[in-house]
């Protein structure tokens, strides 16, 4: 506890009303989030700063109403009674209300009102209301409702000002708020009950007890042993039916009756509605045929733009990390500390953030769907689709989340309601492609399947579709099977609000993307540069050449030093002979220089298969070499050499490893390709590589491509997306079972697919 | 007596009652279905479900399940605030 105390402002409001973007502008850009124990939702957390004062800003989840259903949506009910521990009582509460769908909105507000806290009602949107002819007059407003009224435009950060000032006057004059008189017959009940459990629970909760059937505090009631509390409510709700009260209809005929009372002399609609051109929109994107090719033109459309858009960005990046790769190797001496540095951290952590381009358009899509209004419709036309597996519309929202990364997607989940639903979408979430199966989707379609491989232009869109398209197809499969099996039970509730058609913001979009980018980055600094060092030692040690008694590295750093010269002669002579043959054929030098050409070769070549040879009985040995020669007999029905077995087993940290643990393992064990090594990309490297027993034949081919791609799509290598299922679930059950699961599709999912295409090919 | 589910595209009706007193019922009240309000069909998705509903001036997505819970009275009189497209 502080000694000063800072005076705290919660944020409430419905969905959709631009709560996001009213927090952003209150409280900066300098944001925390709070996480609770028990509970599954987050809290956004900032300060705002008003002349000489500072303010806590808290942005409590966005909901229609506070009727707590589940700990989570209790947690909002809780924060404002001022009943946990770890959050003070807000000081104010403002509401945040759209006012072109004011009746709705105050609905949420008639219930802030009896928490017994001061509030004060932002009035957003209302240009979208003046445009629909909607004249609403706030100083009227504030009277009827007896809170402080302040019209806004929070996007166009019209009122902000108006907003602190008013939060400041509050806060020095805080005045009791007071919403609508329930019915006598309803406040009795009310207080009878509230007597029996004690003055220390709120009247707000004793009502919600009465209030929601099945509901959170009738549970909380209900468990409190033998007291006979569950019988009582039944009782009182059958009384009140007889009064003509009948729960839950009485609470929403109660405040709607209030609402219009309040309203009526000061919110004046048209006598004709206007069309909104939302509705217009709508007739095209929902439209049964428009709305479905529109929705999948725009999928392929996301796929495509990430895959093409991000290329320029991404050579930048590379050739970065190549550079300051070289310059190390350059200046320091050969040994572990060097090995560490060029291999395990800049190879590694280099080889993932160049995929930060297409992770920040992902995300930038991803934003601008949502913000524009669009991703209810996803989740509209969706539903029915959704909900021949079990699922439901809203599920689609994670689902898609979980195309940019499984682990907001499955905390997203949240917002499904039922426990049963809500599990299996966050049991199928890590089975969408998500952005860390990028790295390995890209790095193998660039190098094998790519127009430079003598494929058509539209090849790498659609293997990359058909990669997210197995997600779509395999997650719905078996949320079906969950939800006939483990989950089963009765669908539980769909209702979505279809908000208004809207230009997204550029400043919330760039927010997301960056946001998204800085948790990519973050995780892609911290875990898998951890996981790629444990990798890198794994792969480094022994380190001792049992048939020398030297150390691996050095003995090769002294071959590479010996080899500089003989390469760059013959680099030379390859140059100078081409440039020959070019200015004339017959030129009698030319078989001079061939002559010196193979001399050089045959000196070069032996040298370079010792080096090549020191590579592989290096790796070969090495601890994760030695556990992958083990586990190779399990992995050649899928195409696969000890290698990329070596290299799958070590992406469980997370997916994305695996391209830098090919890099690791395929950059040092390649030894014919000469002298650029790491700079001529890992694409190039992994076209170059040769079976162990059998050098002629590539390792790498398109069925295996495709084999480890699938592996890939199917499997759960994701260390965060199991921590993430334990803390949503609360158990290790789930996350076990998923990653059981998850890794039997894989195997089954490659193997098909490399036995198939090793017919074809 | 019709249901909500039962209307077809375009079609205005009035609520006349909501059956039941579980999660479903209860977000519908707060979404603001109450008896008296009038509703209007904007649309169906691509498989026929969910609905597209026109209440209080928003729109909403309803599954047709949800909607049987809605009895209303159908056709309504007089239309809502609302104009035909030809009166536009």
């Amino acid at each position: 506890m502080t000694s000063t105390h800072t005076a705290t402002v919660a944020l409430v409001g419905n969905p959709n009303v631009g709560k996001t973007t009213l927090f952003n502008a209150l409280a900066g850009m300098r944001q925390r989030v709070g996480n609770y124990p028990g509970v599954t939702v987050d809290i956004k957390k900032g300060k705002l700063r008003h002349k000489d004062q500072t303010f806590e800003v808290i942005d409590l989840p966005g909901t229609y109403s506070l009727s707590p259903r589940s700990p989570d949506e209790m947690l909002a009910v809780e924060v404002i009674l001022g009943r946990r521990n770890d959050e003070p009582r807000p000081d104010v509460v403002v509401a945040l209300a759209d006012a072109a769908n004011l009746e709705r909105n105050l609905y949420l507000l008639t219930q802030v009102l009896e928490l017994g806290v001061p509030v004060v009602l932002a009035l957003n949107m209302v240009d979208v209301a003046r445009n629909q002819g909607l004249t609403i007059d706030p100083e009227r407003l504030a009277k009827n409702l007896g809170v402080p009224v302040v019209p806004m435009q929070a996007n166009k950060g019209v009122g902000i000002e108006p907003l602190k000032e008013a939060i400041a006057r509050v806060l020095s004059n805080p005045q009791p708020s007071f919403g609508p008189t329930f019915p006598e017959a309803f406040e009795k009940e009310v207080g009878e009950l509230a007597e029996a459990v004690g003055a220390s629970t709120p009247r707000y909760l004793v009502r919600r007890a009465l209030l929601d059937v099945g509901g959170h505090m009738e549970q909380l009631f209900s468990r409190g042993s033998d007291d006979g509390l569950g019988e009582r409510l039944r009782g009182a709700r059958q009384r009140l039916a007889q009064a003509g009260c009948t729960v839950p209809g009485v609470e929403a005929r109660t405040r709607y009756g209030w609402i219009h009372q309040v309203t009526k002399d000061c919110v004046r609609k048209p006598a004709l509605r206007h069309v909104p051109y939302t509705e217009r929109i709508d007739r095209v994107l929902t439209h049964r045929v428009w709305g479905t090719l529109f929705f999948l033109a725009l999928m392929f459309l996301v796929f495509q733009s990430i895959f093409s858009w991000a290329g320029p960005l991404m050579d930048v990046i590379r050739g970065g990390f190549g550079f300051l790769g070289d310059s190390i190797t350059k200046v320091m001496t050969p040994g572990p500390l060097r090995s560490l540095l060029v291999d395990g951290v800049i190879g590694g952590v280099g080889g993932v953030l160049v995929f930060l381009p297409q992770i920040l358009i992902l995300f930038a899509f991803i934003a601008v769907l949502e913000d524009c209004g669009y991703m209810a419709r996803a989740a509209f036309l969706m539903d029915r689709l959704m909900a021949r597996c079990g699922l439901n519309g809203k599920a689609f929202i994670p689902l898609l989340s979980s195309v940019a990364c499984a682990v907001p997607g499955i905390m997203a989940a949240r917002v499904i309601e039922n426990r049963r639903d809500r599990l299996a979408t966050i049991l199928v979430a890590p089975l969408m492609s998500c952005s860390a199966r990028l790295p390995v989707y890209l790095l193998l379609i660039g190098a094998f399947l790519s127009p430079a491989r003598g494929f058509s232009w539209w090849v790498p869109g659609v293997t990359l579709f058909g990669m997210y398209a197995i997600g779509l197809v395999v997650a719905p499969l078996v949320a079906l099977l969950l939800k006939r099996s483990l989950l089963r039970g009765e669908t539980p509730v769909f209702v979505l609000e279809m908000p208004l058609y809207k230009v997204p913001s550029l400043r919330q979009v760039a927010q997301r993307s960056l946001e998204s980018g800085w948790m990519f980055m973050r995780r892609a600094g911290t875990l898998i540069l951890a996981s790629m060092i444990v990798v890198w030692a794994l792969l480094y040690f022994p380190a001792t050449n049992p048939a020398t008694g030297k150390s691996f590295d050095l003995e090769i750093a002294a071959l590479e030093e010996a080899l500089t010269s003989p390469r760059e002669e013959k680099e030379q002579l390859e140059k100078e002979l081409d440039e020959m043959k070019e200015e004339s054929k017959d030129d009698p030098r030319i078989a001079e220089l061939e002559k010196k050409l193979n001399e050089v070769n045959a000196a070069l070549e032996p040298m370079e298969k010792k080096r090549r040879d020191l590579e592989q009985q290096w790796k070969g040995q090495s601890a994760l070499g030695r556990f992958g020669k083990a586990l190779e007999p399990a992995v050649r029905p899928l195409g696969w050499d000890w290698r990329i077995g070596m290299a799958a087993l070590a992406s469980f940290p997370a997916r994305e490893v695996m391209v830098g643990t090919l890099g690791i393992i395929f950059s040092q064990g390649k030894g014919d390709a000469g002298d650029e090594g790491f700079r001529e990309g890992l694409g190039d490297t992994l076209r170059a590589v040769a079976w162990d027993d059998d050098p002629q034949r590539p390792l790498f081919s398109v069925p295996v491509a495709l084999s480890v791609m699938v592996f890939f799509a199917l499997c759960c290598q994701c260390v965060s997306t199991l921590a993430v299922i334990k803390r949503e679930t609360q158990s290790w059950r789930w996350p076990i079972f998923t990653f059981v699961y998850m890794t039997v599709l894989a195997y089954l999912g490659a193997f098909v697919v490399y036995q198939i295409g090793s017919l074809l090919v | 007596m019709p249901t909500l589910d039962q209307l077809k595209l375009g079609d205005r009706g009035c609520i006349l009652a909501i059956q039941g007193e579980d999660a479903l019922v209860q977000r519908l009240y707060e979404m603001g279905f109450l008896e008296g309000e009038q509703i209007e069909v904007l649309g169906f998705a691509p498989l026929g479900d969910p609905m597209e509903i026109l209440l209080r001036d928003y729109r909403l997505s309803l599954r047709r399940s949800e909607a049987a819970r809605i009895f209303v009275r159908y056709p309504v009189p007089t239309p809502a605030r609302r104009p035909s497209e030809g009166d536009a």
